[in-house]
């Protein structure tokens, strides 16, 4: 059998196959460099910057639960000057294909960080406008048709690099917020972001995270996240990389029947660090043993 | 990387805390006291547990645990033979220092990681070991063995951090100031012991706990407030501690 070709092309840019990271759960790349190198794949997605440093949110941010876990860490990040100039040549020197995820508190913010970025040699900008842990900047714009339109825009006309949108999964129909981010000029969609949820610590009799509610991530959400991915693939005609849950070869084959380009592996990593490595692997397998020449030919169309 | 469970046996009759030792087969590691090893608990957990290491010698790795929950409960059904996934030893761990005396403070669980301390100051240290109660009290024998002097002291006479100030005491009269205190146990035993050394003018280290995600200091999960140039940053427990130079530390 003849090996498949597991490039795959998002908004013009070439990835060497289709797992990249999610943003917030591999850092700038470096701590991983023990289990698998950000060049090995397809792109490495990092945690969000802000045009200022951010000290995020207190503890406990991060909680156990069924088949996932909560997380509120409030976009702790040291500021996108600091990131251009300490962390992004480290993993492009590498070779990395980086894609970096940007919040900001109101839309001149965004446009800020956005431009920083845009003048870094950082290949892609993800547009976070779906942090369910702050209270400014975050899903305050990504649950509102014309606010997701408007930020876009607004940031879309201020770069030149690929902009990707990043949907939130906490609305009643997200192909509306689709459909506004691709009015508004995005280059490509991902999603989803986490799903608002809450733990209750029942010895203390108060809410876990220090934040009340956080973020619901891991093999939990995965039906969540491939309903939404095959929702949004028919309803705009952008590329889409899927995340949600993804922690094997078989979640990862399930996104991409159901309609992404892409896949990002994020919270499976804690479970295990090699997680993206072995799901780049097992995709290829896949592909070679069942006569599939790219990726892009698992779409159920 | 991949062990095997060499033994896995409750310490006590009474209570939920277990020794175990691993037996690392496909890596070479390097482990320091005070380190940590982020262990799987099997299928059906997303999260590792972070268990401070008690010792570690050639290819073994012993950790003690208190049973929590779920996870922990999963780890104390291993049997010898059985397979257990971790990621090698990390965090920063304490700085045992060449010379002079040390004091090693620990509150209940707290007391693991000072374990390979005191086996590695030996006569050059004195250790404190707090509990809840008398039949809670454990390895206290194996400090016994290697310490200058071990105190014991139980909720129902007192905490352990007026153990370790009539031990700073002591050795303030006699001349023979400790050097530096290491400590891990409850926060406010910490802070106890913080303010104790600030007070009588010696290094400490305090070894900080935090609900843990990636382990590997990537995620900000896991982030306990210190002092910094301007109000204050989030250290990463995992990664920059989980061993912190008490005088960092912001205690709230």
């Amino acid at each position: 059998m003849k090996a498949p070709d597991m490039t795959v092309k998002i908004a013009g840019v070439t990835l060497k196959n289709p797992v990249i990271t999610a943003s917030g759960t591999c850092g700038y790349g470096r701590e991983y460099l023990p289990f698998y190198k950000p060049e090995e794949l397809g792109a490495i997605t990092v945690k969000c910057v802000t045009l200022e440093p951010r000290a995020g949110n207190p503890t406990p941010r991060v909680a156990e639960t069924p088949a996932g876990m909560l997380n509120a860490i409030g976009l702790q990040n040291p500021g996108a000057a600091y990131f251009v100039q300490h962390e992004l040549p480290w993993l492009k020197s590498r070779g990395a294909t980086v894609i970096v995820n940007i919040a900001g508190n109101t839309i001149e913010e965004y446009v800020g960080v956005a431009q920083l970025i845009d003048a870094s040699d950082a290949d892609m900008i993800e547009l976070n406008i779906s942090c369910p842990n702050v209270k400014k900047g975050g899903i305050a714009f990504g649950v509102d048709c014309a606010a997701v339109e408007n930020v876009t825009r607004a940031v879309k006309d201020a770069v030149k690099k690929p902009l990707i949108v990043k949907l939130s999964p906490n609305v009643t129909d997200i192909t509306e917020i689709a459909r506004a981010a691709e009015a508004g000029g995005a280059d490509a969609l991902s999603l989803i972001n986490t799903l608002l949820g809450m733990k209750i610590d029942t010895r203390a009799r108060r809410p876990l995270l220090a934040n009340g509610t956080g973020g619901l991530s891991g093999p939990a959400i995965l039906p969540v996240a491939v309903r939404m991915v095959w929702q949004v693939s028919r309803a705009v005609g952008l590329p889409i990389i899927g995340m949600g849950g993804i922690h094997d070869t078989e979640s990862a084959l399930e996104m991409l029947m159901a309609g992404a380009d892409a896949v990002a592996v994020g919270t499976a990593m804690f479970t295990d660090p090699y997680a993206p490595v072995k799901i780049r692997d097992g995709l290829e397998q896949f592909c070679r043993e069942n006569g599939y020449a790219s990726p892009s030919e698992l779409k159920i169309r | 990387m991949t062990g095997t469970v060499a033994q896995n046996t409750k310490i006590l009759p009474g209570a939920n805390y277990y020794d175990l030792r691993i037996e690392i087969q496909d890596n070479n590691f390097d482990a320091f006291p005070g380190q940590f090893v982020h262990i799987s608990c099997g299928p059906g957990f997303t999260l590792r547990r972070p268990l401070s290491i008690c010792e570690a010698e050639g290819n073994m790795l012993r950790v003690c645990y208190e049973v929590r929950g779920r996870g922990t409960e999963y780890l104390s059904k291993l049997a010898p033979g059985d397979k257990i996934d971790t990621l090698p030893p990390a965090g920063r761990g304490f700085k045992i220092r060449e010379g002079g005396r040390a004091l090693l403070v620990g509150g209940g669980i707290g007391i693991y990681p000072l374990l390979w301390c005191a086996k590695l100051y030996g006569s050059r240290a004195d250790a404190m070991l707090g509990f809840r109660s008398k039949s809670l009290v454990h390895l206290d024998d194996e400090f016994a063995r290697c310490c200058a002097t071990v105190g014991v002291i139980t909720d129902d006479r007192g905490f352990v951090t007026q153990l370790a100030e009539e031990s700073v005491c002591r050795a303030a009269e006699q001349g023979k100031l400790y050097s530096v205190i290491h400590a891990c146990g409850p926060k406010p035993m910490l802070q106890g012991i913080a303010e104790l050394a600030e007070r009588f003018g010696i290094d400490c280290e305090v070894s900080l706990e935090e609900r843990m995600a990636c382990g590997v200091g990537a995620c900000m999960g896991c982030v306990c407030k210190t002092r910094d140039t301007g109000d204050f940053a989030y250290k990463r427990v995992c990664a920059d501690g989980p061993v912190f130079d008490a005088r960092e530390v912001i205690w709230q």
